[in-house]
């Protein structure tokens, strides 16, 4: 089966999950030659080389000074042109800003399958039969493409394994494309965050507070155990809403669905809502006064101990543990 | 201005969610819904804009069962001028993108400037419809939307994305834009708002109305839901209490390394 994967890059640098579903295309595809990956930016050619051996023969790549930054028409044009290019049925993404945003109008466009987010993906003939979380993931629903034409399916960060089995030369094919000149939406900027660590969503490691931190201020002590562990800080709804916490920041079913291989709940008392976004991490080692805390009953290791006081002493532990 | 907003009813999200026995469906019987929460930004933001220009009107429709109709209602009487309920009748269940075919008809129908969505439901937590229907119309989207202004008929759009990002883009109406939750503040229905919601004009129509045939998007859906299964369980998670916290954090980082070997 012809499979393109759709590589995200911000400023030159690929994303660390693209790894994972080009390795989930190669398992689709079953060869080399049927597998192809997509790079769009400016100057991203580069980008290519880091695919080697990932399974696809091909990396077609958009280079252009006018895809310097997403746009989600411009990168639809890109990403079809390279599916017209492949012959490709079925298009991989990573379940991320950029696949999310583009996938739904690229299966609007050429009226096919979609199946997002999927924590496990197979191929059944023609068709995709897939698995994904859905009601806050209380539920697993089978999903399936039926008749399509061509299927999109984005897989969700840190559940796949990137896997480099030495086959593939991901050798350059240059598309040239220039993006429609009356576009109705353009791309003015886009503004750098604060965080210099990874994504919530695409984050291995979470150290995350609740309502229990008290103040902004008080985040610091968990930025401080984030740090010995090169973590993401992330927060509850009721931390956000109490103003100590950005919203960007938010774990949660109006927040980011995270799937760390450790995520670490500091004072939060684990409401559906904020389980709804965390609850596939790996482990979970929660922190809480109260031991008859929801979040104890999904925590691979409780302590029941007032936050203030356990943070510091794993910052310690672990920053000597670490250094060994 | 013209602002169409367009609502997904889901369950609350307190909801218990029930398998059926054979694990085909959802038992749907028990359950409440609610306004999808992001729409409630979306309804906000349009509400906003009409004040501030002073002029305009607020529609909003949704494609659902007759349930949704409490819930237009609710949309009616936070301050939307006119209701417009889809019926979705022989096409429950249907795919986003068919969801996204009969309101990119309804869309076209009513010719607004501007058509405001959440930027994803909270059931299946896809992030399609609102998308699709701006692909469908040939329009610009952006979504996950913090911040909206508008001048005349350029919209300068702010989208949330990864580590704090922010991209901005500046738009020509008419577009899709989907709210994400910094956007605003919902308000709540005030008591006149109530009263006077009864009074304010619903329309039902279905997909015919807007020249689709339901048996032909029915024949053409391309994604299915084939069943539901239970989330794997997890087992009992070792919870210490009572002890030194010292000594209590030197076991779980201990397990951390060795058990778990996450670090």
């Amino acid at each position: 089966m012809k499979v393109l994967v759709f590589i995200e890059q911000r400023a030159g640098k690929s994303k660390s999950s693209a790894l994972e579903a080009l390795t989930v295309g190669a398992r689709l595809a079953g060869g080399p030659a049927d597998l192809a990956a997509v790079v769009i930016g400016k100057g991203v050619e580069g980008i290519a080389a880091q695919l080697k051996g990932y399974g696809a023969d091909t990396v077609y790549v958009v280079d252009h000074a006018a895809f310097e930054h997403y746009n989600p028409v411009s990168y639809a044009d890109a990403i079809e042109a390279a599916v017209k290019a492949h012959g490709a049925k079925v298009v991989v993404g990573l379940a991320a800003p950029m696949t999310r945003d583009v996938f739904p109008r690229l299966a609007a466009r050429l009226d096919g399958g979609i199946l997002t987010d999927v924590t496990a993906i197979e191929a059944a003939g023609a068709n995709l039969h897939g698995v994904k979380p859905m009601y806050a993931g209380k539920v697993l629903a089978k999903v399936e493409t039926q008749n399509a034409p061509v299927s999109f399916v984005s897989v969700r960060p840190n559940i796949f394994k990137a896997e480099n089995k030495g086959t593939g030369n991901a050798a350059v094919s240059k598309l040239e494309l220039t993006p429609a000149a009356d576009s109705r939406i353009k791309t003015l900027e886009v503004r750098k965050g604060a965080n210099e660590r990874p994504d919530l969503t695409e984050a291995p490691l979470i150290v995350s507070g609740g309502r229990a931190m008290g103040s902004a201020d008080n985040f610091k002590i968990l930025g401080e155990l984030a740090d010995v562990l090169h973590a993401t800080v992330g927060a509850s709804r009721a931390a956000v809403d109490s103003g100590y916490a950005s919203h960007d920041m938010q774990v949660g079913q109006t927040g980011k669905t995270v799937n760390p291989n450790l995520y670490i709940a500091c004072g939060i008392s684990g409401s559906i809502q904020h389980m709804a976004g965390m609850r596939t991490s790996k482990v979970i080692v929660a922190v809480n006064t109260d031991p008859e805390a929801p979040i104890f009953k999904v925590a691979t290791y409780g302590i029941v101990a007032d936050l203030f006081q356990a943070a510091p002493i794993f910052t310690t532990k672990l920053k000597a543990l670490l250094e060994k | 201005m013209k602002i169409l907003v367009l609502l997904k009813q889901t369950p609350d999200t307190e909801s218990k969610i029930q398998i059926s026995a054979d694990g085909a469906k959802i038992e749907t019987a028990a359950l409440k819904y609610i306004i999808n929460p992001y729409d409630e930004f979306a309804i906000e933001e349009a509400l906003k804009i009409k004040e501030k220009a002073g002029s305009g009107e607020v529609v909003i429709g949704s494609f659902a069962g007759d349930s949704a109709k409490e819930l237009i209602v609710k949309g009616l009487a936070m301050g939307c001028d006119r209701g417009l309920l889809i019926s979705s009748e022989g096409l429950e269940g249907a795919d986003s993108l068919t969801v996204a075919k009969v309101l990119a008809a309804a869309v076209k129908a009513e010719s607004p400037d501007l058509v405001l969505v959440g930027k994803q439901a909270i059931d299946d937590d896809n992030m399609h419809v609102g998308i699709m229907v701006a692909e469908l119309l040939k329009w610009p989207h952006v979504n996950v939307v913090t911040k909206l202004a508008l001048n005349g008929k350029t919209a300068t759009v702010e989208r949330e994305v990864e580590g704090g990002q922010v991209e901005v883009y500046e738009v020509q109406l008419p577009a899709v834009f989907g709210a994400q939750k910094a956007l605003n503040t919902p308000r709540y229905a005030s008591l006149p708002g109530i009263m006077k919601a009864k009074k304010k004009p619903l329309d039902s129509k279905k997909p015919g109305d807007f020249g689709l045939d339901a048996a032909a998007l029915k024949a053409g859906v391309k994604t299915v839901i084939r069943g539901f299964l239970p989330p794997p369980e997890k087992p009992a998670g070792k919870v210490f209490k009572g002890e030194d916290v010292a000594v209590m954090v030197d076991k779980v980082v201990k397990l951390l390394r060795e058990e778990a070997k996450v670090i």
